[in-house]
């Protein structure tokens, strides 16, 4: 049915036809923020001045308003944006005094590390209790974490943040309070362990956005295929405990949860903004505030964008992972209903 | 103990205890009263309509039944009584479930690693080269090892799980209904399949609602109705018209061949 002939086609099309809805998606992305931005109430110029803004007069107000081109037409701002981002030019960013590409890249190392331990934190100990949740159904252990989830899934992040602050910094001092790494310390002298002491809040917080979809879907993919025939079958082999889980059910229930798992990178990226600023961490999130905030329309773009691809990439290698660990949705593929 | 038949069933009933809201009590009883026996290269049928118990009697034979079972009466395999625990250690062994239709295969995993898990747990030495030969016994090259159940054709798929279910060599065999609404001559062909299965010296129990298909292949036709079985015939016993309970004489009747007769609550 399938020779490599054949199949070549359609994957050229399928990637083409992905790259294409990229683009669009990249578009109406950059315009919606700019759109937001040009209407937000935050005056640009007095943002970037700061506290001295009173010492301003209309005149040199009138004269930076000028010189950022703040006066031209919104529709000419933003065509000239997208002129220079085609040539590759992100633009410079007020805010950090630096070209925004550089920004992204250096808050996003900070935050990777943040995200993506929150990211296996969520997923692992999401499945794991998803896992025991379903084999366990209807039994205290399923109970305890059908009723952890739903709570966890009704906290809201930044609460959560602040709650872990006030019980594990403050009151019993085992966490440092704040930022990525210890205060007055030079760079090249923060050791790893310093480093993983200051993730550690912060990744939990965040990992607590995630995980609670994974235990649920988890526990009823699991408790669907202990339903299935071909459990029943395998029982009837001689199949059972631990065995059954391990060859019959986890496969099963790994498709659906790598799913959810690749799809909630934006989750992931709007629980960072609030962690980040709960923990004064200074990745992505944090710098998201800070752009919106100041009116710091290049590298709030250039954020968007970035995260735009993330989210993107994210769900692409999720529908990958899904097709490898289930090859029944690889119909649904080459039938080009996707 | 030679006369003793290889399985016999004696008043099998089944009955689940469930909790309604709060924590009110309630026993449901799904078999009341079975009667079956099943002997070495005998094929015999348990013909009943749908929510008659028929499946619930094969999850009994091999000690599937959910915790919240209650199961009394006897099973005796080879003149001995066994417990649904000890039916339980056979399963896979001596008692085997043979199902018909490719949702009894795992979805996502490939074939031949499935019938590699089956020899495993039949506990047969070198399960590799077992699960192979089974498969090639069955017409199954190693171009199929690799496939998932949806990759195959329904005839394959009865080869596999075929395969799978005789791996532990069972005296037993409890063997599901051809699927509903496949076409005749897949429906003959499966149940020759049964028919070779009992002619190897072993004892199948078939389950199934088509009275039309167990009248060709069965030795002995067993009626079941309300989770009670209420008749046994012999297959020439229809045909001759010498049936004698009611129920199986209307079921006989209701055939598309002898005249859809519907027979007002037999």
């Amino acid at each position: 049915m399938l020779t490599a002939g054949s199949a070549a086609r359609p994957v050229v099309a399928a990637v083409v036809a992905r790259t294409a809805r990229l683009v669009l998606l990249l578009t109406a992305v950059a315009v919606a923020s700019f759109v937001l931005m040009v209407n937000s109430p935050v005056d640009p110029v007095a943002a970037y001045v700061g506290a001295d803004v009173a010492s301003l007069g209309p005149a040199q107000r009138a004269l930076i308003a000028q010189r950022w081109g703040l006066d031209d037409p919104a529709h000419e701002r933003f065509l000239s944006w997208f002129g220079n981002l085609l040539g590759g030019d992100f633009g410079f960013s007020l805010t950090f005094n630096r070209p925004v590409l550089e920004v992204i890249g250096d808050k996003f190392l900070a935050s990777l590390a943040l995200m993506a331990l929150a990211w296996l934190l969520s997923g692992v100990l999401g499945f794991g209790l998803g896992l025991v949740a379903g084999v366990r159904r209807g039994w205290f252990a399923d109970r305890a974490i059908t009723w952890l989830s739903y709570a966890l899934a009704s906290a809201p992040t930044f609460w959560v943040g602040l709650l872990l602050l006030y019980v594990f910094a403050v009151s019993l001092n085992w966490a440092p309070v704040c930022c990525a790494v210890p205060i007055g310390v030079p760079a090249d002298e923060v050791g790893l362990g310093d480093r993983l002491a200051h993730l550690a809040l912060p990744a939990i917080t965040l990992s607590v956005v995630g995980i609670a979809p994974v235990v649920l879907h988890t526990r009823q993919a699991v408790v669907d295929a202990l339903a299935s025939d071909h459990v029943a079958f395998a029982r009837a082999q001689g199949e059972r405990g631990v065995g059954l889980v391990l060859h019959r059910v986890v496969r099963n229930a790994a498709a659906p949860a790598l799913l959810l798992q690749f799809g909630s990178l934006g989750e992931l990226f709007g629980g960072s903004v609030l962690a980040e600023q709960v923990f004064s961490y200074p990745g992505l999130g944090a710098a998201t505030t800070t752009a919106a905030l100041g009116q710091d329309v290049p590298l709030l773009l250039g954020i968007a964008l970035f995260t735009t691809v993330l989210v993107f990439a994210g769900n692409l290698v999720g529908d990958r992972v899904h097709a490898l660990l289930d090859p029944r949705s690889r119909l649904v593929d080459l039938r080009g209903t996707r | 103990m030679s006369t003793a038949p290889l399985l016999e069933i004696r008043s099998l009933a089944v009955s689940f205890t469930q909790y309604d809201r709060g924590l009110r009590r309630r026993t449901v009883t799904a078999l009341a009263g079975m009667d079956l026996t099943a002997d070495r290269g005998e094929l015999v049928a348990l013909v009943g309509a749908s929510g008659a118990g028929k499946s619930l009697l094969a999850h009994a034979v091999l000690g599937m039944l959910p915790p919240n079972a209650v199961e009394s009466g006897t099973v005796r395999f080879d003149g001995v009584v066994l417990d649904p625990a000890a039916r339980r250690d056979r399963a896979g062994r001596d008692l085997a479930l043979l199902p018909q239709s490719v949702t009894f295969l795992d979805p996502v995993t490939p074939v031949f690693r499935q019938v590699r898990r089956a020899a495993v747990l039949a506990g047969r030495s070198a399960p590799d080269a077992v699960a192979g030969a089974a498969l090639e016994h069955r017409g199954l090259g190693p171009e199929v090892h690799r496939r998932y159940p949806h990759q195959l054709s329904g005839g394959q798929v009865r080869r596999v799980l075929t395969a799978m279910a005789l791996m532990g060599d069972p005296a037993l065999v409890v063997a599901d209904e051809p699927t509903p609404g496949l076409p005749a001559e897949a429906v003959r062909a499966a149940l020759a399949d049964l028919r070779r299965i009992a002619d190897r010296h072993r004892a199948v129990v078939l389950i199934t609602h088509d009275l039309a298909a167990a009248l060709e292949v069965a030795d002995r036709v067993v009626i079941c109705r309300h989770g009670r079985t209420v008749d046994e015939a012999r297959p020439a016993d229809f045909h001759t018209d010498e049936l004698t309970h009611p129920y199986t004489r209307a079921l006989w009747h209701a055939l598309p061949g002898n005249g859809f007769r519907l027979t007002e609550d037999a």
